[in-house]
């Protein structure tokens, strides 16, 4: 198991260099420089401002003082938000994104077992027909059209729930982004809990504990559910990037303040030094949860081991 | 008269029996799924809409109607589907834009099907050493999140329909070159291909003669799958605003703008939404019914 996690580990670094690489390489091939405006700077105060920010140095020489910086935590300064680094941007914002993915995360797979599970118990009944195209439902239509719908429908026409804002994280203000942020990854784990749920009740070792006349329940819960829910864990990795990936859009239609939002107005802007960093910061997050879902699979299912 | 010895003709009509048999086993399991063939007949009447639907207006993408500004759909007018906040017709924007989207999700995919083939079929044939780097790579690759390198892309590089779409199959290759790589370690093993090389032909025309037609039933489903994919994220650079450039626009940024003025203007959001959901839809249950229908293993 160690030796599994140090390999994976290692296996990590490379990811890793050619993320920051990819990264770094591509914003400083941008046409126009960052500090560009329609008015031309004197020739002066631009070689400071370059200077300050050591883009007179060499190029080669820059990317290892990049590399060097995020190796200490440092994303460097906001190019639009003068005021700020990237770091203060992606600490004001993240805490609030982690809530609403982690709650998103939650639901996703509480839901989609639980959903799949019974599709499988009722195979071909209605129940299983009703789950699954709610699920393809689910997978085909994007968060960005649900999201304004369900504003269109609870927010606008029923007046139930706040139709944005993040109101200091009032839960009246999650449930509509939670929903829609959760919704393609319950239909997908919906799907995936079908399938494996269906392997394992027709395997061997259920039929004995059947023949050994356990109650159903104990055999789906004790005997049928850890095994099952093995490749939902290997599902999570993706779902974790999918839904840093939807939160950018899910904040911006609920006006929530989290980093998403300051990665599309920064993509807007074109903000360089804001993107970069965003995209380093959740780069590296990825990494990081592919790793852990990775050890974990393996501690779950030794056979991956070999 | 005895009977005569099967002619030539008669021997080859059988071969093409059996050359076709998975196919055409395939074809009667796929037409006995319903969802499938619906599924079919939608999308090709959204095809058709999308291709043809923009002649049948008499008004053009851009052309901006200031009588009739943020108009409900009427036939009367003409405006069908209603007009946005400048007075332009959304029927034909909502069909032009799903030409833009479908275009993008065939050419990406086409990208993706070139380099996720050629490199899987490479790597599994080679086998051994070649394979363990070149699957490595794919890990590697496999890690990023790339949907942040499509968006840093676009922004550096500004909108661009071309680059829209080499980014994203270039990032879709990925899948494609795993599942191709496993059918060919397979595949490598049978007597056919073994044949081959002991008459003496060469690695590559034995991958592109006799490797990558027997991978065609995997593309196959993978495409159908793929396609929605490339879609679906057009359509999410599209609603960030990062898509094509005005006054064309996809699928993705007719409902961004549509859900900027869904309170005064739902039709907006409702059409393309329904296009970009209807499409996707379809691609998804058609490809969970080829899956069926060519793969029916798990049935």
């Amino acid at each position: 198991m160690w030796i599994y996690a140090l390999k994976r580990l290692i296996g990590a670094v490379p990811t890793l260099l050619i993320l920051l690489s990819l990264a770094f390489f591509l914003v400083r091939a941008a046409p126009g420089g960052p500090f560009d405006t329609d008015r031309a700077l004197p020739p002066e105060i631009e070689a400071n401002l370059r200077a300050k920010y050591h883009l007179d140095e060499p190029l080669w020489q820059q990317y290892f003082r990049y590399l060097w910086e995020v190796a200490h935590g440092d994303l460097g300064p906001s190019f639009q938000y003068r005021d700020y680094t990237v770091n203060e941007l992606i600490a004001s914002g993240f805490p609030i994104s982690l809530r609403l993915g982690a709650l998103a995360m939650l639901v996703a797979f509480v839901f989609g077992t639980v959903a799949g599970m019974l599709a499988a118990l009722y195979r071909n009944g209605w129940v299983d027909y009703t789950v699954m195209s709610l699920a393809m439902t689910g997978i085909s239509v994007p968060n960005f059209v649900v999201a304004p719908l369900l504003v269109l429908i609870f927010a606008i026409n029923l007046h139930w729930l706040p139709a944005g804002g993040y109101g200091g994280g009032a839960w009246q203000n999650l449930i509509l982004p939670v929903i829609a942020l959760a919704l393609p990854h319950v239909a997908y784990i919906s799907r995936l809990m079908r399938g494996s749920m269906i392997e394992v009740l027709n395997s061997p070792y259920i039929r004995t504990a059947r023949a050994k006349g356990l109650p159903r329940r104990v055999i789906l819960l004790r005997h049928a559910f850890l095994p099952a829910i093995v490749p939902i864990v290997s599902y999570l990795g993706p779902a974790f990037a999918a839904i840093i990936t939807g939160s950018v859009v899910i904040e911006q239609i609920f006006g929530i303040p989290g980093i998403g939002r300051y990665f599309v107005q920064g993509a807007i802007n074109r903000d360089y030094t804001l993107v970069l960093g965003v995209v380093v910061f959740y780069g590296i997050l990825v990494i990081i949860m592919n790793l852990v879902v990775d050890l974990m699979y393996a501690w779950m299912d030794p056979r991956v081991r070999l | 008269m005895s009977a005569a010895p099967p002619g030539r003709m008669e021997v080859e009509q059988e071969l093409e029996d059996v050359r076709q048999g998975l196919w055409l086993d395939a074809w009667r399991r796929l037409r006995a799924n319903r969802a499938t063939v619906v599924s079919l007949g939608v999308l090709g009447v959204v095809i058709l809409l999308v291709l043809f639907g923009p002649w049948l207006s008499r008004y053009s993408v851009a052309f901006t109607d200031w009588d009739h500004i943020s108009m409900a759909p009427s036939l009367a007018s003409g405006h069908w589907f209603g007009t946005d906040y400048v007075g332009r017709d959304l029927f034909v924007r909502t069909l032009a834009g799903g030409r833009i989207s479908l275009a993008i999700g065939i050419a990406a995919t086409g990208v993706s099907l070139l380099v996720g083939i050629s490199y899987g079929a490479m790597a599994g044939f080679m086998g051994g050493r070649i394979d363990n780097i070149m699957m490595r790579v794919v890990d590697i690759l496999y890690a990023l999140p790339f949907m942040f390198f499509v968006i840093l892309l676009m922004v550096v590089f500004g909108r661009n329909i071309i680059l829209v779409f080499v980014a994203i199959g270039a990032v879709n290759w990925l899948d494609m070159a795993r599942i191709v790589r496993g059918q060919t370690l397979s595949l490598k093993q049978r007597e056919f291909i073994e044949a081959a090389r002991a008459s003496g032909v060469s690695s590559i025309t034995i991958v592109r003669r006799h490797i990558i037609p027997n991978l065609l039933g995997v593309v196959v489903i993978y495409v159908t799958l793929t396609i929605p994919q490339v879609i679906l994220v057009e359509s999410f650079l599209g609603f960030l605003g990062l898509g094509v450039q005005e006054p064309n626009a996809s699928w993705g940024a007719l409902i961004n703008d549509g859900a900027q003025e869904m309170e005064t203007a739902p039709w907006m959001l409702i059409f393309p939404a329904l296009f970009l959901g209807l499409t996707l839809f379809c691609f998804n249950f058609i490809g969970d019914g080829l899956r069926d229908a060519l793969d029916p293993k798990d049935l």
